[in-house]
């Protein structure tokens, strides 16, 4: 770069920035500022031309005037006229003011984008780095349009200096990321790759850049430069420091270039040329050799260039996963790290040790570091490190060392900063459930966790202990004793008294024998935090009292003394009064069977996630802590020592006795759409009463459900008393409607078949007699890429003979917010009962993401509509009168009879909607053929509304008995 | 109440500091200078809260005098109380400079100590002030125990503005009538908005405990006294100050008054009798809206040729009686942002493009009622790539006559003394009007 002559310091523009910061008050600047322009138009306005020292100083006034906040309109063209000088000073003013001040929409656009053209296509490598400067710092679309062919073609030519090429590299990546659409892959990519190879480390560094943010992008297109970074890294580790003269930084060789090459590194998985990855690995040792080495210098440059080096060799590391010693020396060097003066090394070496807990190499050689992390836990000073420390004792947690991790994180909840306590309780709470071996250890766990930070105790946290005592029969009476005990404490938080209330309610029978806990004990403790408690506890604690009624005969008089008083009967509270009400009603009027019927205990929760972790995992956000929870169940499975179904059929069942692991990992994966087909008993109902996504319908259908004097409960959290079963199926089957997905596309072929925090599905499906085709939508709704996206359907025995179902090949990538189509097609062979299901697989942030749906193919898409008249209709109808061909269903309306409703209904389900031909015009009649590969079934059907008593009765005659069933079962759903 | 005072420089330094509550930290000091003063948008607001503190300024200059409290208080007061401050020390210093406030800052404190008490205002007028707050700390010796049990029994007494015994050889008075007058115009001459804001100030020099009575021509009174037939004291206001109007009498719209007045008799009478203090005050401030006679009428006419050139024509006439002459008169016209040129041809007066200020000033030394003259520009612009058009702020014009745009008149103003032997007749009164312009501006 030309040196700036003396000559050219241009006096004018500094005497003016010195008045202006001479000025005593803003309006004194403003008045200068005004004379300025004045003169500065007075000059430009001139006839003369004016010369280009003159122009450039006052181009430089004006790009002054506008960087103190004001208003520039006018000296564009002027700046302009400064690009086409030949003097690299006034060349460098232009484009400073250009690149400052020009927006995308002005007139002058093209007048610039000729001078760039014109200076790019000069010899004179500073003006095409002015050149090259200026469109990366513009950067806008009109830019990127217009040379977005011709800085590729700088970039690879031969004879374009080193300067250059860096400037041009830089550039491209500019334009690459402002806008990636008008940057054409071509034939210069793969020569790009081998500037990887340049002589120049200025160009591989700035090649490496651009490389790696491509590489994201494309992976395919750069597979090779792999080998070749790997090549240059070796070349720069191994090299002794005086080699790379310039680029040597503080005895470190070309930092900046190794930490990119380590980046664009794990844009790939290992290699597999076994000399690669051998050459690889040499050099991930070498660097971690050097870390051991005494540094070359006291200066904190030379510690923090090695240690960029060393932490983004280490990411690498644990990127590839592959490699057990490397993992475990980069688990004992960051271990040194724990013990490191400097809190910014604490923090990344904590943050690193995270991610290296996860995996099943260095699980253990991260485990042998507890004992100084929950040292940092104690002593560290700064918050964020501490919150690090925590999440490492989380992610290092196992089997073994639970009992000590969690108490040493109890410990320290009782002085943890307010804004992590909330995180830190659900953490214990997750831990102590997931690695419970006996039960009173959680249940004392969990006890504490609420003494201590009870205010941070979400409700999901005490839902689940009562889950799990009332799941598990040998730690009641355990329960019932500690809760009792804990109770006594003069003050204790209303967390406490709700798990106390709900436990000796359910409970409070197996320490009744004791004196100390006689009912009556029992009884006047609760009683004693009644007045203090808020409403919904209040009401809890009302159904614990009619529960005592059930549990201990003796006391019913004192607890309807209680229900009786005027605090209760009359209280302000509308919900309560009625508890207070029907409950006392309840036990007078009720003989002592139906009160144990009615009261029975509850019986025991079906296993599902815990709630506590979804809700640790709506804090988080997906990709961390979830992450190691999904890492560790993917690659390890044996190290919790629970067994583990990393099955994706939705019906699969987990025996709950017989795995200790709580927390329901080995149930279906939660991001499996479809719940298991749980048999529709009281529990499953009352389980989502604890569930998030249903609670509003639970307690609607409890409402429905519970005519008996059980009053109905709008705090969803207690849903006390046992309901009887028979009286729960309609309301039962108001919930298998919501959840089964493919339910609602049996009468639409399109619409939204899945989604959750990464992924949504969607569906768009034609059929034409026996043929189908299904386009599948994938939409990525997380601002990553997925890798290896692979997607199977599976059709499991009698289905697969019945139904051909072809996927065409994906994309292994989707872009994060991009939309992926697949398409399926679909032949139907004969009739089927089953459903088809679609995996998903792919990795989201490095982890392996597998989605199970079914798919909503069902017999009747394959309708062909028939039209016939009346006397048709009824003479076919009484053709088909075999028994075994019509098949009935009386059932209630689950929706409004609405008759349009109806009728689109029926027409979306594939028949032909026949009017005039059932005598009774409120009645719907349809016909239709079904086509199958095999052979052809002709369907009739009747439904018959029924709109005072709110029910229907569908009524189908086919030729085949099956299908009459199937069709039978489908439709009748849908009303 | 006032919980603090703080006075600064341009810069932001604390020049005075008094803080007269507890509630009030060290910090609000530098919270009004980085909120207000240094703050990166300019604060129009007079009144700013800042973390449950408020701050009231009020900028004089260069300076800025903020007064700070936590509590609710009557913010009009508040404003008051700083006008009055600021009066009170350009009666003992002149010119609020930083420079002046540096070298009284002594006396400042002293007056801020008297006329402030636990944040409550306390007499603060100047005459009374000036008898026991001196600039010559020590010639406070030379006070009698009499002078001083007398200072004690002024400030605490029914008539705090005003000792007795004061004797002069000759007893005079001045009466000077201050207006300013705002007025918006359309370009076709049509009045947008005009209003008169004026002050009655007197300078007396009377002796003893005279009782004076103030009149004017007030439509109310004039009204007033044409029902209940002429009187003896109309025929004498005129004879005495030569107040020629009774014919025309104008409407007040409001009126404040100093409180030497009689409220009491103002609200039954409608006649305005004070004891007056000594030396220099305002009798009363008043604002009118209807019949304002408006000295100067602006025409202006302003034509675009094409994008780069403009043409501009201003003509003023004068609209007062042809034997008064009007002042000071400066006609400001704004020039376009893109100006890059400018030539003025005027008959009369000088006229200057001024670049740091955006516009053509117009300067005429004196000018005759009746009269008229001209200016014309030719503005060069220089094009621009913004479409935005020029927004044509209006013209601004300044003068000072001497006449009272509003048509106040004095009628008379009586002087009783009844202890000692001089009458109405022996004071020698000067009665003077001036009308300035406030904003008067006319859109082109």
């Amino acid at each position: 770069m030309p040196a700036v002559s003396k000559g050219d310091g241009m006096r004018g523009l500094a005497v003016f920035i010195s008045d202006i910061r001479n000025c005593k008050s803003k309006e004194a600047e403003i008045k200068r500022i005004n004379k300025e322009l004045a003169n500065i138009r007075s000059k430009f306005k001139g006839d003369k031309a004016l010369d280009g020292y003159s122009k450039k100083k006052y181009v430089c006034k004006l790009l002054f005037i506008f960087l103190l906040g004001h208003d520039i309109d006018f000296g564009h063209m002027e700046a302009v006229n400064l690009l086409s000088s030949n003097k690299y000073t006034e060349k460098q003013i232009g484009y400073l003011f250009i690149s400052v001040l020009v927006n995308s929409n002005s007139d002058l656009i093209r007048l610039i984008n000729n001078a760039i053209k014109n200076d790019l296509s000069s010899r004179n490598p500073t003006f095409m780095n002015l050149a090259l400067h200026c469109i990366a710092n513009v950067g806008s679309r009109e830019m990127a349009e217009a040379f977005a062919a011709d800085v590729p073609r700088i970039l690879v030519a031969g004879d374009t200096m080193d300067s250059v090429k860096q400037s041009a590299a830089l550039c491209l990546l500019r334009l690459n990321r402002t806008s990636p659409d008008l940057v054409p892959m071509g034939e210069w990519t793969a020569r790009v790759v081998h500037l990887l190879n340049d002589q120049h480390l200025g160009v591989v560094t700035a090649a490496t850049s651009l490389i790696t943010t491509l590489a994201q992008k494309n992976p395919d297109d750069f597979k090779t430069s792999v080998s070749l970074a790997v090549a240059r890294l070796s070349r720069i580790v191994t090299s002794a420091s005086t080699d790379l003269q310039d680029y040597t930084y503080y005895f470190v060789a070309a930092p900046w270039l190794s930490v990119k090459l380590l980046r664009l590194l794990q844009c790939y998985p290992p290699p597999e040329d076994a000399a690669i990855r051998g050459r690889l690995t040499e050099c991930l040792e070498t660097i971690l050799n050097k870390a051991q080495e005494p540094p070359k210098s006291k200066k904190v440059q030379h510690s923090n260039a090695k240690n960029a080096v060393l932490f983004e060799a280490i990411s690498l590391i644990i990127h590839h996963d592959s490699e057990p010693t490397l993992l475990v020396r980069a688990c004992n060097q960051l271990g040194q790290f724990l013990q490191h003066r400097e809190t910014n090394l604490r923090y990344l070496a904590l943050e690193s040790m995270c991610t290296l807990a996860s995996s099943e190499f260095s699980h253990e050689a991260v485990k042998t570091h507890i004992d100084t992390v929950i040292n940092a836990l104690k002593t560290e000073r700064d918050v964020s490190v501490r919150q690090r420390a925590v999440d490492l004792l989380y992610a290092m947690c196992d089997r073994s060392n639970a009992k000590q991790i969690v108490a040493e994180m109890l410990s320290y909840l009782e002085t943890a900063d307010y804004s992590i306590r909330e995180e830190i309780v659900l953490k214990v709470a997750i831990l102590a459930e997931k690695y419970a071996v006996d039960y009173t250890w959680y249940v004392d766990t969990i006890l504490n966790l609420i003494r201590i930070a009870g205010d941070y105790v979400s409700e999901e946290v005490w839902y689940r202990v009562i889950q799990i005592v009332i799941n598990r029969d040998d730690v009641q009476g355990y329960a019932a004793k500690t809760v009792f005990e804990a109770l006594q404490a003069p003050a204790c938080h209303e967390n406490l008294v709700k798990v106390g209330g709900y436990i000796l309610g359910e409970f409070g029978n197996l320490i009744a024998g004791d004196p100390r806990s006689s009912p009556l004990v029992q009884f006047n403790l609760l009683h004693s935090k009644f007045h203090l408690c808020s409403v919904p506890t209040r009401a809890l604690l009302l159904s614990a009292y009619i529960k005592f009624i059930n549990l201990f005969p003796e006391v019913k008089g004192t607890i309807q003394e209680v229900l009786r008083s005027d605090s209760q009967l009359r209280n302000a509270d509308v919900e309560l009064q009625q508890r207070a009400v029907e409950y006392l009603r309840l036990s007078c009027i009720a003989s002592t069977d139906i009160l144990a019927t009615v009261l029975e205990e509850m019986p025991p929760f079906p296993e599902r996630e815990s709630s506590i972790l979804a809700k640790l995992k709506r804090k988080k956000g997906p990709g961390t802590v979830p992450d190691i929870e999904e890492n560790r169940k993917e690659r390890n499975a044996n190290v919790n020592g629970g067994t583990n179904h990393t099955t994706t059929t939705p019906n699969a069942k987990v025996a709950a006795a017989a795995s200790p692991d709580l927390l329901g990992l080995g149930s279906p994966s939660p991001l499996s759409s479809t719940p298991p087909a749980l048999p529709p008993t009281a529990a499953s109902l009352l389980i989502d009463v604890f569930s998030e996504n249903s609670p509003g319908a639970a307690a609607a259908a409890a409402a429905a459900a519970a005519p008996i004097a059980v009053p109905a409960a709008p705090v969803a959290d207690d849903n006390f008393s046992s309901i009887t079963p028979e009286s729960l199926h309609v309301a039962d089957s108001i919930l298998a409607d919501v959840q089964e997905p493919t339910d609602k596309f049996v009468c639409k072929n399109n619409g939204v078949l899945y989604e959750n925090q990464l992924l949504q599905i969607g569906l768009k499906c034609e059929y034409r007699q026996s043929l189908g085709r299904m386009y599948v939508f994938f939409g990525n709704k997380t601002s990553t890429q997925f890798l290896s996206f692979a997607t199977s359907v599976v059709c499991q025995e009698p289905l697969a003979s019945q139904l051909n179902v072809h996927p065409k090949p994906v994309d292994p990538t989707v872009d994060g917010g991009a939309q992926l189509q697949q398409i399926i097609n679909i032949e139907c062979v004969s009739d089927f009962v089953e459903a088809a299901v679609l995996n998903i697989q792919f990795r989201y942030g490095g982890i392996l993401q597998n989605i199970a749906v079914k798919l909503p193919i069902t017999l009747n898409k394959f309708f062909q509509p028939t039209e016939m008249i009346s006397q048709d209709f009824f003479q076919r109808w009484k053709q088909l009168s075999a028994p075994q061909q019509e098949v009935q269903n009386i059932f209630k309306a689950k929706h409004s009879m609405d008759t349009e409703v109806t009728k689109a209904k029926i027409i979306g389900f594939g028949v032909a909607l026949l009017d005039g031909v059932d005598p009774n015009p409120s009645n719907f009649v349809g016909a239709g053929v079904i086509h199958t590969k095999t052979t052809q079934v002709g369907c009739l059907l009747r439904l018959e509304p029924n709109t005072q008593a709110q029910m229907y009765r569908l009524t189908l005659r086919t030729s085949r008995d099956t299908v009459s069933q199937r069709l039978c079962d489908l439709l009748s759903d849908q009303f | 109440m006032i919980g603090g005072l703080f006075i600064y420089n341009h810069k932001g330094e604390v020049l005075i500091s008094r803080v007269y509550r507890d509630d009030i930290g060290r910090n609000a000091v530098d919270a009004f200078r980085v909120n207000v003063i240094h703050a990166r948008q300019q604060v129009r607001s007079p009144v700013n809260n800042i973390a449950r503190t408020s701050f009231f300024h009020v900028k004089r200059s260069n300076i800025w005098l903020a007064a700070v409290t936590k509590q609710n208080v009557n913010a009009a007061m508040v404003f008051e109380f700083l006008y009055k401050m600021c009066d009170v020390m350009t009666a003992y210093f002149g010119k609020i400079s930083e420079e002046n406030i540096k070298n009284n800052f002594v006396l400042i404190y002293e007056l801020l100590d008297e006329i402030l008490d636990f944040g409550y205002p306390q007499n603060s007028e100047t005459g009374a002030l000036k008898t026991f707050i001196t600039q010559q700390g020590i010639k406070s010796q030379h006070h009698t125990k009499e002078e001083q049990s007398q200072i004690t029994s002024q400030v605490t007494g029914q008539i705090g503005w005003r000792r007795e015994g004061i004797k002069y050889r000759r007893n005079e008075l001045f009466l000077d009538v201050l207006e300013s007058v705002n007025l918006l115009m359309s370009p076709q001459g049509q009045v947008l908005s005009a209003h008169v804001s004026g002050r009655v100030v007197m300078k007396s020099y009377l002796s003893g405990m005279p009782e004076c009575k103030f009149g004017m021509n007030d439509k109310i009174i004039i009204d007033k006294q044409g029902k209940g037939g002429t009187t003896t004291t109309d025929e004498a206001g005129k004879s005495d100050l030569g107040g020629s109007s009774g014919k025309q009498a104008i409407a007040i719209d409001d009126c404040t008054f100093h409180q030497c007045v009689r409220l009491s008799k103002f609200d039954t009478e409608r006649s305005i009798s004070f004891i007056p203090p000594d030396g220099e005050y305002e009798l009363m401030r008043y604002r009118t809206t209807k019949d304002i006679i408006l000295p100067f009428r602006v025409i202006p006419l302003v034509r675009e040729v094409g994008r780069t050139k403009l043409e501009v024509k201003v003509v003023i006439k004068s609209n007062f009686k042809p034997s008064l002459l009007a002042q000071k008169i400066e006609v400001r016209i704004p020039t376009p942002l893109n100006t890059s040129g400018v030539q003025v041809i005027c008959m009369k007066g000088k006229a200057k493009y001024k670049a740091s200020e955006n516009a053509i000033v117009w300067k005429i030394k004196r000018m005759a009622g009746m009269k008229e003259s001209q200016i014309s520009a030719e503005i060069e612009l220089l094009p621009t790539n913004d479409k935005k058009k020029w927004a044509r702020p209006p013209i601004s014009m300044n003068f000072e006559v001497p006449f009272a745009p509003s048509g106040l008149k004095v009628r008379y103003l009586k002087v009783f003394e009844p202890k000692l032997n001089y009458s109405d007749h022996d004071v020698i009164k000067w009665v003077r009007y001036i009308g300035r312009s406030g904003i008067y501006e006319t859109r082109c």
